[in-house]
């Protein structure tokens, strides 16, 4: 009997062993990734990273048009893709909740939500890029808003859920027409919700890189004209990175610091922001 | 008669707000009508657009694209055969490190973990997945590929070159980077998909499972074994078929690490490459309409196999909700 309960216990004792050293694998790497990440981004980090154009090989240099090209390609993608997702997510949960509609558009949303995203390039590729004639920032930026989409869509579509129906009840007895009753009552409540469905999408975008290989493509020069290639950090790393010229790799490990601390930062107050709309 | 007049003003006015607002609302509810065909749009456009593009080298090649291994720009015959091979090799080496590792984690969390840093071990481990893509390239290109090429690949070809069969997998030289390296970087990024959605699943089963297991007096690996691991078997797949759609579709991290070589060498430790990976370094630089063609052929491949694997994923999960409700 004794022999039984000692072999259990053992068996116990291994695989909940083995549990503990499965996370403390996990956290070795996310440690040894962002040790790595912070030790090599410090060393090159100086005021010309920020205010210096993208040297060529062997020149000193920034980031400075690769960081301005991101942000203009991030806020346009934002600027599409939000209205859209917000729009599209207010369908599925207000006027067409039930509707048979609304379960397609969820599941396809969600396989869009994790399709690869290389694939949204080529996709561009084809119905902007070849069409203009060139690569330029506002097909990146299209690109980029594609995968805002459906994040907006999601977190739109759950948080609208969340509201409760009474008050919904509450504002059609005051004699609130739907609109009304939608911009007014439903999107304050949910209000925190979205906003973080929104830096979610950034943080989401402000990574990507195999999107904007074919269609912002790149561009060694200070650029805001979007009909043009535009430079983006992340594609700008993968140049820099691949390069054999060590100024330009070190260059590279500044610009993945900086985009690793913007996308950490979004995605702690994106948090901060749910917990306080759950708490109010 | 005065009253009478205001009071038909006062209809008057009301009917055409109330008029206005109809409208109004027929119109905004026809905005977020569009708005969600939109969303389905996008992806026919995708499959439509790939499938466009596509047909150019399907015309060429016919099905053989599909079973060819030569990739030549010069002669322009490209088959498929190559990169479809890496994208499910690496893939596999990725789910079979990743998934008893992120399931393990959801375990530590859920049920061994103290309560006080379980909030701050789960955000950490999902901070791993909020970490770009080209993070995890840089970092594998500058340091973990060294460190493989100078320390562990020596050592696995070592150990394994007496014992047949397994010396034909790990076979030297060590390069450092290739389809291993791929893959263990791969395992990497998708270990928090897994866990955090297995913690999320194993969270649901009842309470009242698990006391009552305990009160039959089964150790702690047994209620895991025996009670949580069934209930949340769907979701576990669910989350498991999620990770397998990341891999075969991540880009950046595979295309520093992979070296991108069109062939398929026995060898897990040679340099290979994956469709998202060709498509990222060649896309740009292809001339003609064949070669360009023949990587859009192979980002149709790619949509297609994943959207296969993630609308399984979605399934299961939805599965498992129903069962939560």
């Amino acid at each position: 009997m004794s022999a039984i309960y000692a072999r259990r216990l053992n068996k116990n004792r291994i695989w909940l062993g083995l549990s503990v050293g499965a996370a403390a694998f996990g956290l070795f790497w996310l440690v040894l990734i962002l040790g790595t990440l912070i030790w090599n981004g410090l060393a090159g980090l100086s005021v010309d990273v920020f205010t210096q154009m993208t040297p060529p090989p062997g020149g000193s240099g920034g980031l400075l048009n690769a960081i301005v090209g991101s942000l203009v390609m991030t806020v346009l993608a934002v600027a599409i893709g939000t209205p859209i997702g917000v729009l599209a997510g207010t369908y599925m949960a207000e006027y067409g909740r039930y509707a048979k509609l609304t379960f397609i558009v969820r599941f396809i949303n969600d396989i869009l939500l994790s399709a690869p995203s290389i694939i949204v390039g080529l996709f561009v590729y084809e119905i902007v890029v070849v069409p203009m004639g060139h690569f330029s920032g506002l097909a990146g930026a299209l690109a980029l808003a594609v995968i805002v989409i459906p994040v907006v869509v999601r977190t739109t579509e759950d948080m609208l859920l969340l509201v409760p129906n009474t008050m919904r009840e509450a504002a059609a007895a005051l004699g609130a027409p739907r609109f009304f009753l939608i911009s007014r009552v439903i999107y304050r409540a949910a209000k925190a919700g979205i906003i973080t469905g929104i830096l979610l999408a950034i943080a989401r975008i402000s990574g990507e890189t195999a999107p904007l290989l074919f269609t912002a493509l790149n561009n060694q020069f200070w650029n805001v004209n979007l009909n043009a290639p535009t430079p983006s950090l992340p594609v700008v790393i993968f140049q820099f990175a691949l390069s054999p010229y060590e100024d330009w790799q070190r260059l590279a490990w500044t610009g993945a610091l900086i985009i690793t601390v913007a996308v950490l930062s979004l995605s702690i107050l994106a948090r901060a922001v749910t917990v306080k709309g759950v708490e109010r | 008669m005065a009253i009478l007049t205001l009071e038909a003003a006062a209809f008057q006015e009301r009917s055409t707000s109330l008029k206005r607002f109809i409208i109004k609302d027929a119109f905004f509810k026809n905005l977020t009508f569009a708005a969600a065909l939109l969303v389905l749009s996008i992806l026919f456009g995708v499959f439509l657009s790939l499938i466009i593009g596509s047909v150019p080298a399907f015309t060429a090649f016919g099905l053989d694209f599909l079973t060819t291994q030569s990739w030549n720009p010069v002669t322009e015959k490209f088959g498929a055969l190559a990169p479809v091979y890496g994208t499910v090799v690496t893939s596999l080496i990725a789910m079979g490190i990743a998934v008893p590792v992120g399931i393990g984690i959801a375990i530590f969390i859920t049920e061994l973990c103290p309560a006080f840093l379980r909030k701050p071990i789960a955000i950490a481990i999902e901070l791993l997945a909020g970490i770009p893509s080209i993070i995890y390239g840089i970092w594998g290109l500058f340091v973990f590929a060294p460190f493989l090429q100078q320390h562990i690949q020596p050592a696995i070809i070592g150990a394994f070159s007496g014992v047949p069969f397994l010396n034909d997998i790990f076979a030297g030289p060590p390069y450092g980077i290739g389809v291993f390296t791929a893959g263990l970087i791969l395992a990497i990024m998708v270990i928090p998909f897994i866990s955090s959605i297995s913690r999320d699943v194993f969270e649901t089963t009842p309470s009242v499972l698990k006391e009552s297991t305990y009160a039959l007096g089964c150790t702690t690996w047994e209620v895991i074994w025996n009670v949580v691991l069934p209930y949340s078997r769907a979701g576990v797949l669910g989350g498991v078929m999620l990770g397998l759609g990341r891999a075969l579709g991540e880009t950046m991290a595979v295309t520093f690490v992979i070296g991108n070589a069109h062939k398929i060498a026995a060898s897990v430790l040679a340099p290979g490459t994956t469709i998202s990976a060709t498509i990222a370094n060649e896309f740009t630089e292809a001339v003609g309409d064949i070669y360009t063609s023949a990587l859009i052929a192979l980002g149709l491949i790619l949509f297609v196999i994943t959207f296969i694997v993630l609308a399984a994923a979605r399934y299961m999960l939805a599965r498992m909700e129903v069962k939560t409700r």
